[in-house]
Protein backbone atom coordinates (compact mmCIF):
# COMPACT_ATOMS: atom_id res chain seq x y z
CA UNK A 1 0.00 0.00 0.00
CA UNK A 2 1.40 3.03 -0.92
CA UNK A 3 0.32 6.68 -0.29
CA UNK A 4 -2.84 4.85 1.28
CA UNK A 5 -6.25 5.75 1.72
CA UNK A 6 -6.42 8.90 0.49
CA UNK A 7 -6.80 8.26 -2.89
CA UNK A 8 -9.50 5.19 -1.77
CA UNK A 9 -11.68 7.71 0.07
CA UNK A 10 -13.48 4.59 1.56
CA UNK A 11 -17.08 4.30 2.05
CA UNK A 12 -19.47 5.35 5.09
CA UNK A 13 -19.97 1.35 5.05
CA UNK A 14 -16.44 0.77 5.20
CA UNK A 15 -15.53 3.37 7.90
CA UNK A 16 -18.07 2.48 10.16
CA UNK A 17 -17.28 -1.10 10.18
CA UNK A 18 -13.59 -0.18 10.52
CA UNK A 19 -14.58 2.06 13.69
CA UNK A 20 -16.15 -0.95 14.70
CA UNK A 21 -13.73 -3.16 14.21
CA UNK A 22 -11.30 -0.76 16.02
CA UNK A 23 -13.36 -0.66 19.18
CA UNK A 24 -13.64 -4.09 20.08
CA UNK A 25 -9.61 -4.23 19.45
CA UNK A 26 -9.64 -0.39 22.09
CA UNK A 27 -11.42 -2.97 24.58
CA UNK A 28 -9.49 -5.69 24.22
CA UNK A 29 -6.27 -3.72 24.09
CA UNK A 30 -7.25 -2.12 28.13
CA UNK A 31 -8.70 -5.11 29.72
CA UNK A 32 -5.51 -7.64 28.56
CA UNK A 33 -3.37 -4.36 30.02
CA UNK A 34 -5.31 -4.21 33.08
CA UNK A 35 -5.01 -0.59 32.21
CA UNK A 36 -5.86 2.19 30.18
CA UNK A 37 -8.19 4.68 28.84
CA UNK A 38 -11.33 3.32 26.59
CA UNK A 39 -13.42 6.38 27.29
CA UNK A 40 -11.85 8.81 25.48
CA UNK A 41 -10.34 6.62 22.67
CA UNK A 42 -14.19 5.35 21.83
CA UNK A 43 -15.23 9.04 21.98
CA UNK A 44 -12.38 10.23 19.37
CA UNK A 45 -12.20 6.40 16.98
CA UNK A 46 -14.79 7.55 14.24
CA UNK A 47 -13.40 10.87 14.14
CA UNK A 48 -10.08 9.00 13.52
CA UNK A 49 -10.72 6.64 11.00
CA UNK A 50 -12.74 9.40 8.98
CA UNK A 51 -9.43 11.27 9.32
CA UNK A 52 -7.30 8.53 8.03
CA UNK A 53 -9.85 7.30 5.70
CA UNK A 54 -10.57 10.41 3.63
CA UNK A 55 -7.41 12.68 4.44
CA UNK A 56 -4.50 11.38 5.69
CA UNK A 57 -1.73 10.88 2.45
CA UNK A 58 1.22 8.43 4.29
CA UNK A 59 3.01 5.67 3.15
CA UNK A 60 2.55 1.95 5.76
CA UNK A 61 5.80 0.68 3.80
CA UNK A 62 7.53 4.42 4.46
CA UNK A 63 6.48 5.51 7.94
CA UNK A 64 9.09 8.69 8.08
CA UNK A 65 8.34 9.46 4.36
CA UNK A 66 8.77 12.85 4.90
CA UNK A 67 5.83 14.74 3.10
CA UNK A 68 3.46 12.68 5.17
CA UNK A 69 0.08 14.55 6.14
CA UNK A 70 0.81 14.64 10.09
CA UNK A 71 -1.69 13.45 12.92
CA UNK A 72 -0.86 15.17 16.01
CA UNK A 73 -2.94 12.89 18.89
CA UNK A 74 -2.14 15.42 21.72
CA UNK A 75 -4.82 13.65 24.12
CA UNK A 76 -2.10 10.84 24.39
CA UNK A 77 -3.86 8.56 26.79
CA UNK A 78 -6.22 7.97 24.50
CA UNK A 79 -3.89 5.55 22.78
CA UNK A 80 -5.67 2.22 22.26
CA UNK A 81 -7.61 4.17 19.81
CA UNK A 82 -4.07 5.37 17.93
CA UNK A 83 -3.19 1.33 18.22
CA UNK A 84 -6.19 0.18 17.03
CA UNK A 85 -6.38 2.38 13.99
CA UNK A 86 -2.26 1.81 13.67
CA UNK A 87 -2.90 -2.15 13.09
CA UNK A 88 -6.52 -1.88 10.58
CA UNK A 89 -3.99 0.56 8.56
CA UNK A 90 -1.09 -2.31 8.97
CA UNK A 91 1.21 -0.49 11.30
CA UNK A 92 1.24 -2.60 13.79
CA UNK A 93 0.62 -6.20 14.36
CA UNK A 94 -2.50 -8.36 16.75
CA UNK A 95 0.68 -8.91 19.08
CA UNK A 96 2.03 -5.35 18.54
CA UNK A 97 -1.31 -4.66 20.74
CA UNK A 98 -1.23 -7.60 22.99
CA UNK A 99 1.72 -6.10 24.55
CA UNK A 100 0.57 -2.42 25.21
CA UNK A 101 1.74 -0.98 28.43
CA UNK A 102 4.01 -3.75 28.99
CA UNK A 103 8.13 -3.46 28.91
CA UNK A 104 9.70 -3.10 25.34
CA UNK A 105 6.53 -2.98 23.65
CA UNK A 106 6.12 -0.58 20.60
CA UNK A 107 2.35 0.26 22.31
CA UNK A 108 3.70 2.98 25.68
CA UNK A 109 1.17 3.57 27.68
CA UNK A 110 0.90 7.07 25.97
CA UNK A 111 1.42 7.35 21.93
CA UNK A 112 5.39 8.01 21.74
CA UNK A 113 7.43 9.14 17.98
CA UNK A 114 9.99 6.61 19.25
CA UNK A 115 8.68 3.99 19.82
CA UNK A 116 5.79 3.49 17.17
CA UNK A 117 6.11 3.60 13.18
CA UNK A 118 2.95 5.81 12.58
CA UNK A 119 3.23 8.08 15.30
CA UNK A 120 4.20 11.51 14.69
CA UNK A 121 4.25 12.92 17.99
CA UNK A 122 5.22 12.06 21.91
CA UNK A 123 2.22 12.76 23.77
CA UNK A 124 0.98 12.34 27.82
CA UNK A 125 1.23 15.61 28.94
CA UNK A 126 -2.27 17.39 27.93
CA UNK A 127 -1.67 20.95 25.87
CA UNK A 128 1.19 20.30 23.92
CA UNK A 129 -0.06 18.64 20.45
CA UNK A 130 -1.18 21.96 19.13
CA UNK A 131 2.12 23.86 19.78
CA UNK A 132 3.61 20.62 18.10
CA UNK A 133 1.43 20.85 15.23
CA UNK A 134 2.02 24.50 14.44
CA UNK A 135 5.53 23.86 14.25
CA UNK A 136 5.02 21.16 11.94
CA UNK A 137 2.77 23.17 9.85
CA UNK A 138 5.56 26.57 9.64
CA UNK A 139 7.68 23.87 8.49
CA UNK A 140 5.59 22.37 5.77
CA UNK A 141 5.19 26.17 4.76
CA UNK A 142 8.90 26.81 4.53
CA UNK A 143 9.66 23.69 2.44
CA UNK A 144 6.73 24.76 0.11
CA UNK A 145 5.00 21.25 0.57
CA UNK A 146 1.03 20.74 0.61
CA UNK A 147 1.11 18.50 3.42
CA UNK A 148 -1.63 19.05 6.43
CA UNK A 149 -1.08 18.41 9.84
CA UNK A 150 -4.24 17.67 12.07
CA UNK A 151 -4.43 17.79 15.57
CA UNK A 152 -6.49 16.46 17.57
CA UNK A 153 -7.23 17.41 21.35
CA UNK A 154 -9.79 16.76 24.36
CA UNK A 155 -12.32 19.25 25.43
CA UNK A 156 -10.57 19.02 29.01
CA UNK A 157 -7.58 19.43 27.56
CA UNK A 158 -8.51 23.07 27.02
CA UNK A 159 -8.17 24.18 29.94
CA UNK A 160 -4.46 24.11 29.65
CA UNK A 161 -3.43 27.21 28.98
CA UNK A 162 -0.85 26.51 26.46
CA UNK A 163 -3.47 25.32 23.89
CA UNK A 164 -5.08 28.70 23.65
CA UNK A 165 -0.98 30.00 23.12
CA UNK A 166 -0.90 27.91 20.48
CA UNK A 167 -4.78 28.97 18.72
CA UNK A 168 -3.18 32.60 18.99
CA UNK A 169 0.07 31.92 17.59
CA UNK A 170 -1.64 29.39 14.77
CA UNK A 171 -4.38 32.71 14.16
CA UNK A 172 -1.09 35.40 13.88
CA UNK A 173 1.09 32.99 11.24
CA UNK A 174 -2.46 32.40 9.34
CA UNK A 175 -1.42 28.47 8.58
CA UNK A 176 -3.93 27.08 6.00
CA UNK A 177 -2.36 23.98 6.63
CA UNK A 178 -3.60 23.49 10.25
CA UNK A 179 -6.48 21.56 11.06
CA UNK A 180 -7.80 20.68 14.88
CA UNK A 181 -10.50 18.65 15.88
CA UNK A 182 -11.79 18.96 19.29
CA UNK A 183 -12.92 15.84 20.95
CA UNK A 184 -15.94 17.50 22.90
CA UNK A 185 -16.90 14.43 24.87
CA UNK A 186 -17.41 16.49 28.14
CA UNK A 187 -15.59 13.78 30.40
CA UNK A 188 -12.10 14.38 32.28
CA UNK A 189 -10.25 12.53 34.76
CA UNK A 190 -12.00 13.13 37.72
CA UNK A 191 -15.64 14.35 36.51
CA UNK A 192 -17.15 16.00 34.12
CA UNK A 193 -16.11 18.86 32.21
CA UNK A 194 -19.05 20.92 33.53
CA UNK A 195 -18.31 19.66 37.10
CA UNK A 196 -14.22 20.78 36.95
CA UNK A 197 -14.15 23.68 35.08
CA UNK A 198 -16.29 23.98 32.52
CA UNK A 199 -15.17 25.12 29.11
CA UNK A 200 -18.66 26.86 27.42
CA UNK A 201 -18.64 27.60 23.79
CA UNK A 202 -15.16 26.35 22.84
CA UNK A 203 -16.35 26.63 19.28
CA UNK A 204 -17.22 30.77 19.73
CA UNK A 205 -13.82 30.85 21.46
CA UNK A 206 -11.79 29.20 19.41
CA UNK A 207 -13.64 31.49 16.83
CA UNK A 208 -12.78 34.62 18.42
CA UNK A 209 -8.87 33.99 18.17
CA UNK A 210 -8.90 33.81 14.83
CA UNK A 211 -9.82 30.03 13.72
CA UNK A 212 -12.73 28.91 11.28
CA UNK A 213 -15.25 26.30 13.27
CA UNK A 214 -17.07 23.79 12.58
CA UNK A 215 -19.35 22.05 14.82
CA UNK A 216 -20.25 18.27 14.34
CA UNK A 217 -21.81 14.80 15.92
CA UNK A 218 -18.28 13.52 15.87
CA UNK A 219 -19.92 9.82 15.55
CA UNK A 220 -22.34 10.20 12.63
CA UNK A 221 -19.68 9.33 9.78
CA UNK A 222 -20.83 11.30 6.77
CA UNK A 223 -20.88 14.28 9.11
CA UNK A 224 -17.19 13.68 9.76
CA UNK A 225 -16.22 12.98 6.33
CA UNK A 226 -17.85 16.34 5.32
CA UNK A 227 -16.30 18.33 8.23
CA UNK A 228 -12.92 17.44 7.17
CA UNK A 229 -13.34 17.34 3.69
CA UNK A 230 -14.30 21.43 4.56
CA UNK A 231 -11.38 21.79 7.04
CA UNK A 232 -9.46 20.91 4.64
CA UNK A 233 -10.15 22.77 1.90
CA UNK A 234 -9.85 25.94 4.12
CA UNK A 235 -6.63 26.73 3.01
CA UNK A 236 -6.15 30.88 4.33
CA UNK A 237 -5.92 30.32 8.07
CA UNK A 238 -6.38 27.18 10.22
CA UNK A 239 -9.61 25.46 10.07
CA UNK A 240 -11.04 23.37 13.67
CA UNK A 241 -13.42 21.21 14.03
CA UNK A 242 -15.53 20.89 17.57
CA UNK A 243 -16.97 17.01 17.45
CA UNK A 244 -19.65 16.73 20.27
CA UNK A 245 -19.37 13.10 21.04
CA UNK A 246 -19.73 10.62 23.62
CA UNK A 247 -17.07 9.48 25.81
CA UNK A 248 -17.01 5.58 26.32
CA UNK A 249 -19.01 5.87 22.67
CA UNK A 250 -20.40 2.42 21.32
CA UNK A 251 -20.43 0.59 24.87
CA UNK A 252 -23.93 0.99 26.76
CA UNK A 253 -21.96 1.10 30.48
CA UNK A 254 -19.29 3.07 29.42
CA UNK A 255 -20.90 5.78 27.96
CA UNK A 256 -20.97 9.00 29.47
CA UNK A 257 -19.70 7.20 32.33
CA UNK A 258 -16.55 9.01 33.95
CA UNK A 259 -15.84 6.13 35.91
CA UNK A 260 -14.03 4.60 32.52
CA UNK A 261 -12.02 7.44 31.60
CA UNK A 262 -9.21 5.79 33.17
CA UNK A 263 -10.06 2.08 34.30
CA UNK A 264 -10.14 -0.97 32.29
CA UNK A 265 -12.99 -3.28 31.92
CA UNK A 266 -12.99 -6.88 33.94
CA UNK A 267 -13.49 -9.71 32.32
CA UNK A 268 -17.31 -9.54 32.10
CA UNK A 269 -17.69 -6.29 31.30
CA UNK A 270 -15.14 -7.16 28.21
CA UNK A 271 -17.80 -10.33 27.25
CA UNK A 272 -20.41 -7.56 27.77
CA UNK A 273 -18.80 -4.70 25.30
CA UNK A 274 -17.98 -7.49 22.53
CA UNK A 275 -21.02 -8.38 22.30
CA UNK A 276 -22.29 -4.79 22.23
CA UNK A 277 -19.31 -4.33 19.30
CA UNK A 278 -20.52 -7.68 17.24
CA UNK B 1 37.38 45.41 37.66
CA UNK B 2 35.50 47.45 34.51
CA UNK B 3 34.97 45.41 31.48
CA UNK B 4 37.41 46.44 28.23
CA UNK B 5 35.71 48.19 25.68
CA UNK B 6 36.33 45.30 23.32
CA UNK B 7 34.30 41.98 23.03
CA UNK B 8 31.32 41.88 24.00
CA UNK B 9 28.90 39.30 26.23
CA UNK B 10 28.23 36.06 25.52
CA UNK B 11 24.62 36.83 24.44
CA UNK B 12 26.31 38.48 21.28
CA UNK B 13 28.01 35.68 20.50
CA UNK B 14 24.98 33.38 20.54
CA UNK B 15 24.02 36.28 17.81
CA UNK B 16 27.27 36.10 15.40
CA UNK B 17 26.98 32.23 16.21
CA UNK B 18 23.72 32.37 14.67
CA UNK B 19 24.88 34.58 11.39
CA UNK B 20 26.97 31.96 11.20
CA UNK B 21 25.11 29.17 10.89
CA UNK B 22 22.62 30.76 8.47
CA UNK B 23 23.60 29.41 5.51
CA UNK B 24 22.21 26.20 6.29
CA UNK B 25 18.21 26.61 5.32
CA UNK B 26 17.18 24.17 8.05
CA UNK B 27 18.36 26.92 10.76
CA UNK B 28 15.06 28.32 11.79
CA UNK B 29 14.94 31.18 15.05
CA UNK B 30 12.27 31.41 17.39
CA UNK B 31 11.87 34.48 19.47
CA UNK B 32 8.92 35.21 22.42
CA UNK B 33 9.56 38.67 22.64
CA UNK B 34 13.19 39.38 23.77
CA UNK B 35 14.70 38.73 20.40
CA UNK B 36 16.48 42.18 21.27
CA UNK B 37 17.89 40.96 24.61
CA UNK B 38 19.36 37.74 23.53
CA UNK B 39 20.46 39.01 20.29
CA UNK B 40 18.68 36.50 17.72
CA UNK B 41 17.49 39.47 16.11
CA UNK B 42 20.51 40.21 14.19
CA UNK B 43 19.40 37.04 12.40
CA UNK B 44 15.69 38.09 12.40
CA UNK B 45 17.19 41.28 10.65
CA UNK B 46 18.62 39.16 7.16
CA UNK B 47 16.18 36.11 7.36
CA UNK B 48 12.84 37.24 8.58
CA UNK B 49 11.43 34.10 6.79
CA UNK B 50 13.39 32.08 8.96
CA UNK B 51 12.42 34.19 12.19
CA UNK B 52 9.05 32.82 14.04
CA UNK B 53 7.90 35.21 16.48
CA UNK B 54 5.87 33.91 19.14
CA UNK B 55 4.79 36.32 21.63
CA UNK B 56 5.53 36.39 25.58
CA UNK B 57 4.20 32.73 25.11
CA UNK B 58 7.57 29.78 25.99
CA UNK B 59 5.50 26.96 26.55
CA UNK B 60 4.16 27.16 23.36
CA UNK B 61 7.47 28.44 21.57
CA UNK B 62 9.07 25.10 22.71
CA UNK B 63 7.04 22.63 21.50
CA UNK B 64 6.58 24.53 17.95
CA UNK B 65 10.04 24.60 17.75
CA UNK B 66 9.27 20.13 18.62
CA UNK B 67 7.50 20.38 15.84
CA UNK B 68 9.93 22.03 13.31
CA UNK B 69 12.62 19.70 14.43
CA UNK B 70 10.48 16.64 13.50
CA UNK B 71 10.13 18.31 10.52
CA UNK B 72 13.84 18.66 9.47
CA UNK B 73 14.33 21.85 10.54
CA UNK B 74 16.66 23.09 12.70
CA UNK B 75 15.15 25.15 15.69
CA UNK B 76 17.29 27.50 18.03
CA UNK B 77 14.83 29.30 20.40
CA UNK B 78 15.34 31.75 22.72
CA UNK B 79 14.51 33.49 25.68
CA UNK B 80 15.58 34.49 28.89
CA UNK B 81 17.32 31.75 31.34
CA UNK B 82 14.47 32.53 33.97
CA UNK B 83 11.27 32.46 31.52
CA UNK B 84 12.75 29.02 29.32
CA UNK B 85 12.23 27.55 33.33
CA UNK B 86 8.62 28.19 32.78
CA UNK B 87 8.57 25.87 30.15
CA UNK B 88 10.75 22.94 31.67
CA UNK B 89 8.03 20.32 31.76
CA UNK B 90 7.32 21.38 27.85
CA UNK B 91 11.60 20.47 27.42
CA UNK B 92 11.39 17.47 29.34
CA UNK B 93 8.29 15.79 27.35
CA UNK B 94 8.25 17.42 24.07
CA UNK B 95 11.64 18.43 22.98
CA UNK B 96 14.05 16.21 25.19
CA UNK B 97 12.18 12.60 25.51
CA UNK B 98 11.77 12.23 21.57
CA UNK B 99 15.04 13.17 21.09
CA UNK B 100 14.28 16.37 18.98
CA UNK B 101 17.54 18.39 17.81
CA UNK B 102 16.39 21.96 19.37
CA UNK B 103 18.49 24.15 20.32
CA UNK B 104 17.64 26.32 23.49
CA UNK B 105 19.52 29.68 24.72
CA UNK B 106 18.12 31.29 27.97
CA UNK B 107 19.96 34.69 28.23
CA UNK B 108 20.81 36.76 31.36
CA UNK B 109 21.71 34.02 33.38
CA UNK B 110 22.65 34.24 36.72
CA UNK B 111 22.68 37.39 39.34
CA UNK B 112 25.47 38.91 37.44
CA UNK B 113 22.18 39.74 35.07
CA UNK B 114 21.96 42.61 37.99
CA UNK B 115 19.68 45.73 38.73
CA UNK B 116 16.73 43.59 37.63
CA UNK B 117 16.40 41.89 40.95
CA UNK B 118 16.04 38.14 41.75
CA UNK B 119 13.04 37.40 39.48
CA UNK B 120 15.45 37.72 36.46
CA UNK B 121 18.17 36.24 37.95
CA UNK B 122 18.62 32.49 37.00
CA UNK B 123 20.66 30.68 39.36
CA UNK B 124 18.96 27.12 38.63
CA UNK B 125 18.59 26.73 34.96
CA UNK B 126 22.02 24.57 34.91
CA UNK B 127 20.74 22.32 37.25
CA UNK B 128 17.42 22.15 36.12
CA UNK B 129 18.54 20.95 32.10
CA UNK B 130 21.39 18.99 33.46
CA UNK B 131 18.78 16.18 35.22
CA UNK B 132 16.91 15.52 31.71
CA UNK B 133 18.72 12.48 29.66
CA UNK B 134 20.20 13.19 26.23
CA UNK B 135 20.65 16.93 27.12
CA UNK B 136 23.73 19.17 26.49
CA UNK B 137 24.13 22.05 29.18
CA UNK B 138 26.46 25.14 28.18
CA UNK B 139 27.42 28.15 29.42
CA UNK B 140 30.69 29.93 27.78
CA UNK B 141 32.38 32.47 29.12
CA UNK B 142 32.54 34.87 26.28
CA UNK B 143 31.55 36.55 23.22
CA UNK B 144 33.76 34.82 20.44
CA UNK B 145 33.34 31.41 22.25
CA UNK B 146 29.88 31.25 22.46
CA UNK B 147 30.08 31.73 18.67
CA UNK B 148 32.34 29.02 18.05
CA UNK B 149 30.13 26.67 20.42
CA UNK B 150 27.01 28.12 18.78
CA UNK B 151 28.33 27.46 15.27
CA UNK B 152 28.93 23.30 16.44
CA UNK B 153 25.42 22.70 17.65
CA UNK B 154 24.66 23.24 13.98
CA UNK B 155 25.79 19.35 13.72
CA UNK B 156 24.99 18.49 17.60
CA UNK B 157 22.20 16.37 16.86
CA UNK B 158 21.18 16.37 20.31
CA UNK B 159 18.80 18.83 21.54
CA UNK B 160 20.97 21.50 23.84
CA UNK B 161 20.51 24.88 26.51
CA UNK B 162 23.03 27.19 26.30
CA UNK B 163 22.91 30.12 29.25
CA UNK B 164 23.88 32.95 28.11
CA UNK B 165 25.07 36.34 30.19
CA UNK B 166 23.64 40.08 29.92
CA UNK B 167 27.05 41.67 30.64
CA UNK B 168 29.94 42.32 29.16
CA UNK B 169 33.43 40.87 30.60
CA UNK B 170 36.74 40.95 29.46
CA UNK B 171 37.37 38.62 26.04
CA UNK B 172 39.74 34.95 27.13
CA UNK B 173 39.88 33.71 23.68
CA UNK B 174 40.26 35.68 20.07
CA UNK B 175 39.10 34.52 16.90
CA UNK B 176 41.65 31.59 16.26
CA UNK B 177 41.36 30.50 20.10
CA UNK B 178 37.81 29.81 20.03
CA UNK B 179 38.17 27.75 16.94
CA UNK B 180 39.77 24.89 18.77
CA UNK B 181 36.93 24.90 21.47
CA UNK B 182 34.80 21.41 21.25
CA UNK B 183 31.66 20.83 22.90
CA UNK B 184 32.28 18.22 25.52
CA UNK B 185 35.83 19.30 26.30
CA UNK B 186 36.85 21.79 28.99
CA UNK B 187 39.47 24.09 27.59
CA UNK B 188 42.38 24.80 29.54
CA UNK B 189 43.48 28.40 29.80
CA UNK B 190 45.89 28.46 31.91
CA UNK B 191 48.40 25.22 33.34
CA UNK B 192 49.73 24.64 36.84
CA UNK B 193 49.84 22.07 39.81
CA UNK B 194 49.02 23.37 43.03
CA UNK B 195 45.60 23.94 42.41
CA UNK B 196 42.73 23.91 40.34
CA UNK B 197 39.75 26.32 39.45
CA UNK B 198 37.09 25.42 37.34
CA UNK B 199 35.25 27.97 36.45
CA UNK B 200 32.24 28.74 33.71
CA UNK B 201 30.50 31.57 32.35
CA UNK B 202 31.63 35.26 33.64
CA UNK B 203 33.49 33.93 36.36
CA UNK B 204 36.13 32.17 34.37
CA UNK B 205 38.01 35.78 33.80
CA UNK B 206 37.80 36.20 37.52
CA UNK B 207 39.57 33.16 37.86
CA UNK B 208 42.35 34.25 35.61
CA UNK B 209 42.73 37.31 37.56
CA UNK B 210 43.14 35.13 40.95
CA UNK B 211 45.56 32.94 39.12
CA UNK B 212 47.77 35.69 38.89
CA UNK B 213 47.61 36.98 42.09
CA UNK B 214 48.79 33.55 43.43
CA UNK B 215 50.81 33.09 40.51
CA UNK B 216 52.51 36.30 42.33
CA UNK B 217 52.96 34.53 45.19
CA UNK B 218 54.67 31.48 43.59
CA UNK B 219 51.49 29.17 43.73
CA UNK B 220 50.52 27.66 40.28
CA UNK B 221 46.76 27.29 39.27
CA UNK B 222 45.54 25.37 37.00
CA UNK B 223 42.24 27.69 35.25
CA UNK B 224 39.33 25.58 33.42
CA UNK B 225 36.94 26.87 31.35
CA UNK B 226 34.25 24.10 31.56
CA UNK B 227 31.52 25.49 29.11
CA UNK B 228 29.81 22.26 28.54
CA UNK B 229 28.32 21.38 32.32
CA UNK B 230 26.84 18.37 30.30
CA UNK B 231 28.55 16.15 29.40
CA UNK B 232 30.99 16.67 31.77
CA UNK B 233 34.42 16.27 30.72
CA UNK B 234 35.22 13.91 33.23
CA UNK B 235 38.64 12.76 31.83
CA UNK B 236 40.19 16.26 32.52
CA UNK B 237 38.69 16.30 36.11
CA UNK B 238 40.04 13.16 37.07
CA UNK B 239 43.53 14.34 36.02
CA UNK B 240 43.48 17.51 37.40
CA UNK B 241 42.20 15.56 40.63
CA UNK B 242 45.57 13.72 40.57
CA UNK B 243 47.65 15.88 40.24
CA UNK B 244 46.49 19.32 42.20
CA UNK B 245 46.56 20.15 46.03
CA UNK B 246 42.64 20.34 45.28
CA UNK B 247 39.88 21.59 43.31
CA UNK B 248 38.02 25.19 43.43
CA UNK B 249 34.16 24.95 41.37
CA UNK B 250 33.29 28.76 40.56
CA UNK B 251 29.98 29.33 39.29
CA UNK B 252 27.38 32.26 38.84
CA UNK B 253 24.52 29.69 39.59
CA UNK B 254 23.36 27.63 42.83
CA UNK B 255 25.60 25.65 44.41
CA UNK B 256 22.88 23.29 43.99
CA UNK B 257 23.16 21.11 40.78
CA UNK B 258 25.27 23.15 38.87
CA UNK B 259 28.88 22.97 37.66
CA UNK B 260 30.19 22.03 41.19
CA UNK B 261 27.76 19.29 41.66
CA UNK B 262 28.70 17.99 38.69
CA UNK B 263 32.23 17.99 39.16
CA UNK B 264 32.10 16.71 42.98
CA UNK B 265 29.08 14.00 41.74
CA UNK B 266 32.29 12.81 39.45
CA UNK B 267 35.40 12.92 41.90
CA UNK B 268 33.71 11.52 45.07
CA UNK B 269 32.62 8.35 43.36
CA UNK B 270 35.86 7.98 41.05
CA UNK B 271 39.08 9.76 43.17
CA UNK B 272 37.65 11.93 46.15
CA UNK B 273 39.23 15.31 46.66
CA UNK B 274 39.66 18.37 48.77
CA UNK B 275 37.22 20.72 46.81
CA UNK B 276 36.00 24.14 47.29
CA UNK B 277 32.30 25.24 45.79
CA UNK B 278 31.58 28.66 45.31
CA UNK B 279 28.60 29.64 43.78
CA UNK B 280 25.23 31.12 45.36
CA UNK B 281 24.86 29.57 48.72
CA UNK B 282 21.23 28.63 48.48
CA UNK B 283 19.17 32.13 48.19
CA UNK B 284 17.61 34.52 45.97
CA UNK B 285 19.53 37.27 44.63
CA UNK B 286 18.11 41.37 44.66
CA UNK B 287 19.13 44.38 42.66
CA UNK B 288 22.14 46.07 42.24
CA UNK B 289 25.80 45.97 40.38
CA UNK B 290 26.77 43.00 38.73
CA UNK B 291 30.03 43.37 40.90
CA UNK B 292 28.21 44.60 43.66
CA UNK B 293 26.00 41.36 43.49
CA UNK B 294 29.07 38.95 43.50
CA UNK B 295 30.44 40.54 46.47
CA UNK B 296 27.21 39.69 48.26
CA UNK B 297 27.24 36.05 47.22
CA UNK B 298 30.97 35.86 48.11
CA UNK B 299 32.18 34.74 44.43
CA UNK B 300 34.86 37.84 44.66
CA UNK B 301 38.07 37.57 43.50
CA UNK B 302 39.22 37.61 47.07
CA UNK B 303 36.43 34.76 47.91
CA UNK B 304 37.65 33.07 45.18
CA UNK B 305 41.36 33.34 46.45
CA UNK B 306 40.76 32.39 49.75
CA UNK B 307 39.29 29.32 48.95
CA UNK B 308 42.26 28.02 46.61
CA UNK B 309 44.73 29.28 49.46
CA UNK B 310 42.73 26.73 51.75
CA UNK B 311 43.19 24.07 50.01
CA UNK B 312 47.23 24.70 49.87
Amino acid sequence: MSESEVSTKLDLTTLEARAKQCRRLIVEMVHKAGAGHPGGSLSAIDLMVGLYGTQMRIRVDEPDWPNRDRFIMSKGHASPAVYSLLHELGFLTKADLDGFRTLGSVCQGHVDMRWTDGVDFSAGSLGMGLSFGLGCSLAASMDGSDRNTWVMIGDGETQEGQVWEALMAASYHQVGNLKLIVDRNRIQNDDFVGIQMEIGDIASKINSFGWVVREIDGHDMQAIVDALAWAESHDSGPAAIVAHTIKGKGVSFMEDNPSFHGKAPNDDELARALEELS
Amino acid sequence: MSAPSTGGASRDGYGTGLLRIAHDPRVVVLEADLGKSTKSCHFRDQYPDRTISLGIAEQNMMLVAAGLASCGKIPFASTFAIFTERAFEQIRNGIARPELNVHICGSHGGIHTGTDGSSAQSIEDLALYRTIPGMTVLHPCDDLSTAELTVQLLEHNQPSYTRTARNKTPRLYDEESSRSLKIGKGSILRDGDDVAIIACGVMVYKAMKVADILQADGISTTVIDMHTIKPLDTELVSDLARRCNGIVTVEDHSVIGGLGSAVASHLSTTNPTRIKMLGVDDRFGESGGSEELLELMNLDISDIEAACRELL
